[in-house]
């Protein structure tokens, strides 16, 4: 009754052709867009921005560029923490080189670096497949995160070997360093998140996305078809590092503005947590990146609610529980059912196409 | 002998012995794979996990002894003092199994048929739940292991070496760690014993014939699952061993499950699928990591290449040879 769709006819391509072709999808996104560009930024506090807000639409980036990589062209990556590692120096090394650029440009540019160094690491991919390259790629997370750490050149030889960020503004209004007000901050994620998001779901229904997919389910095959392995592989590296480039940029100089990057960047601080969410949210799918990234952002402060403030465990064995939980939600996800929340979501769907009648 | 060529075989055989120590590990991951074709990530918190049970019979802690305590509020703390050695290895050896029965249950029986990666990344998620039980039950405290095994440097050998320098040279003689020593004994003794086992047993014939086909296998009558519980409790029993090792080197700590990682390029050095490779695998990455250290190392001032060395070596092989030294060649059909 809800998810009705008949009646709504296409007649043309370009109707046809659309992100959201039902009528219900538009409006349903309409309001979401509505809510996050104009009510939000209204309503936002400091502790909604740190915690929840900004950080979701980070990984969401994150999510969606190993999605790319993983959920799309089948690729497994665990070097996603290396990768952001490469995106945050990246923008500070810039940052602290040209003074008068605009942030903006300074991310991108770094997301453009990111791919580069992901296009390096991709390589071995082109002979090796599966697990084998999953080990591969955790050769990149662990050589990338020593080198930031060891080669002083990176931090600008600072005696902590931090980096951190100094302040820049758009159109006048702070968006980095401790001044940015949270609504600054929030919109100018949320701008790069959605403007990235729809230049994805167009990739990926692109020539290149489908070639992606076809490497995914058969590289032999197509091979055989033609599509050519090399190319396909390595531009879903490319495409997934700038991604995730971004998105260290954006942890780096939007949300902490100070880091070190053995902690910030861990194998068990992003990789794993970021390999997390596109399992749990779905691979293969765009709006999983975003249900994951929802998922695993909000899992720990509603445990961390339940089990510090009601029941009065100590934040220690709260701790331990939420990595218990992490475990056994991701085996019983992979058991129950292996697309996630985004699979979830298409069969709610199906439901209320005729709820509440039995036909 | 030259001061330089003494400096170097100590690098050598230091490496060989810390070699070693990522085969025992390393071993763990070539039974499971061989036999359920899963690349279990979890091994290496296996190892920790084993580890800390074992200090937790030793010292006769309560397991979940912090969430009662912080429950309901009681002060629960220790059963009783000290249990013998011998002892407590039997009980952590029956927990091991009791887990790998349950992980045959509540896993590895409703991913049958999915793909390898799946499985791998249910493995992963594994590594996360253990880790999280294992934390629960012992607390996540660093503690000592100590199970006799001696450790420090060998006087015995610095007082050999010391007179092969040249005279008047300054040299004291080389230095390696008994425990290192006790290592390669007891993994030795612990790869014969399974050559011995998996040749001469029926037991030991059924593994190997699963490893070489599951469909076959099972046709002749083989029993999957009672096959897979056992090498999953059978590297249960390795991955104690290893967190005994690395246990008594270093405390049992979270990083004791970090190990894992250090075996992964040690597996793609020797192959997936054989195991006189992970031995070899794991002495040249041992010895290779050990040289690099210290020749190349110095170059770059700041050192700690030990993290990525070795991946970074397997990684290069890789390009070569992707099945590794003595792996099985991959054979792809559409």
């Amino acid at each position: 009754m809800i998810y009705k769709e008949t009646g709504q006819y296409k007649s043309s391509y370009k109707s046809d052709h659309a992100i959201f072709p039902l009528l219900q999808d538009k409006i349903a996104f309409s309001t979401l867009m509505f809510i996050a560009f104009l009510i939000v930024p209204l309503v936002i506090n400091s502790y909604w921005e740190k915690a929840i807000l900004v950080p979701f639409l980070i990984f969401s980036l994150a999510a969606i560029g190993l999605n790319i990589l993983t959920g799309y062209c089948g690729q497994v990556s665990l070097g996603t923490g290396g990768f952001m590692a490469v995106g945050a120096f990246s923008t500070y090394k810039i940052m602290t080189s040209f003074p008068d650029m605009n942030i903006m440009i300074i991310i991108l540019i770094s997301g453009l670096i990111t791919a580069a160094v992901g296009i390096l690491f991709g390589l071995p991919s082109l002979r090796i497949k599966g697990f084998y390259l999953a080990v591969a790629t955790l050769a990149s997370q662990f050589f990338l995160v020593w080198l930031f750490n060891k080669v002083p050149w990176f931090y600008n030889y600072s005696d902590t070997g931090q980096i951190t960020v100094s302040e820049r503004t758009m159109f006048n209004i702070p968006v980095t360093g401790a001044d940015a007000p949270p609504y600054a901050t929030y919109l100018f994620c949320l701008v790069l998140v959605v403007t990235l998001s729809f230049a994805a779901k167009n990739l990926i229904r692109s020539k290149m996305g489908r070639s992606w997919m076809a490497i995914r389910d058969m590289d032999i095959a197509a091979e055989i078809i033609g599509v050519p392995p090399l190319k396909t592989k390595l531009s879903a590296f490319a495409i997934s590092s700038f991604y995730i480039g971004v998105a260290g940029a954006l942890y780096f100089a939007v949300f902490l503005g100070a880091i070190e990057v053995t902690e910030s960047f861990d194998i068990m601080t992003i990789s794993f947590p970021v390999l997390f969410m596109i399992i749990i949210g779905g691979l293969g799918s765009m709006l999983g990146s975003f249900l994951g990234a929802a998922f695993i952002v909000t899992l720990p402060i509603g445990l961390k609610f339940l089990m510090v403030d009601m029941v009065g465990l100590s934040a220690v064995t709260a701790k331990h529980f939420e990595i218990t939980i992490w475990g056994l939600l991701m085996i019983v996800f992979l058991i129950v059912e292996p697309h996630g929340l985004a699979r979830l979501w298409s069969i709610a769907k199906e439901k209320l196409r005729r709820w509440p009648f039995p036909y | 002998m030259s001061i330089e060529l003494l400096n170097f075989i100590e690098t050598v055989l230091n490496g060989l012995m810390s070699g070693v120590m990522y085969s025992l590990v390393a071993l763990g991951f070539v039974l499971i794979f061989k036999a359920s074709g899963v690349f279990n990530f979890a091994q290496g918190v296996f190892a920790l996990f084993a580890a800390l049970t074992l200090v937790g019979y030793q010292t006769g802690q309560v397991p979940f002894a912090h969430l009662i305590n912080e429950l309901f509020g009681t002060n629960y703390h220790n059963w009783y003092a000290s249990m013998p050695n011998f002892l407590a290895i039997i009980l952590t050896m029956i927990t091991m199994i009791a887990l790998a029965w349950i992980i045959e249950r509540l896993v590895l029986k409703h991913l049958v048929n999915q793909d390898p990666i799946i499985l791998f990344m249910a493995t992963i998620g594994l590594a996360f739940a253990l880790e999280g039980v294992g934390d629960l039950m012992w607390g996540s405290d660093v503690k000592v292991l100590d199970v006799g095994i001696p450790s420090g440097g060998s006087i015995w050998l610095e007082e050999a070496t010391i007179g092969l320098a040249a005279e008047g040279s300054d040299y004291y003689g080389m230095y390696i760690d008994v425990l290192n020593v006790w290592a390669t004994v007891i993994a030795v003794i612990l790869v014969v014993t399974l050559a011995l086992f998996s040749q001469y047993t029926k037991t030991g014939r059924a593994l190997r014939a699963v490893a070489d086909d599951h469909q076959a296998a099972l046709s002749v009558g083989i029993s999957l699952r009672s096959i897979w519980i056992l090498v999953w409790a059978i590297s249960g029993f390795i991955a104690m061993v290893a967190g005994i090792m690395w246990g008594t080197e270093s405390g049992v700590q979270f990083s004791l499950s970090l190990i894992a990682l250090k075996a992964l390029p040690v597996l793609i050095l020797g192959g997936f699928t054989s195991i006189p490779g992970a031995i070899i695998g794991g002495l040249l990455i041992g010895v290779g990591e050990k040289l690099a250290e210290i020749y190349i190392g110095g170059y770059f001032e700041t050192g700690a290449l030990e993290n990525w060395f070795a991946y970074v070596m397997a990684l290069v092989f890789l390009l070569f040879r992707p099945q590794g030294l003595f792996g099985d060649k991959i054979i792809e059909r559409v």
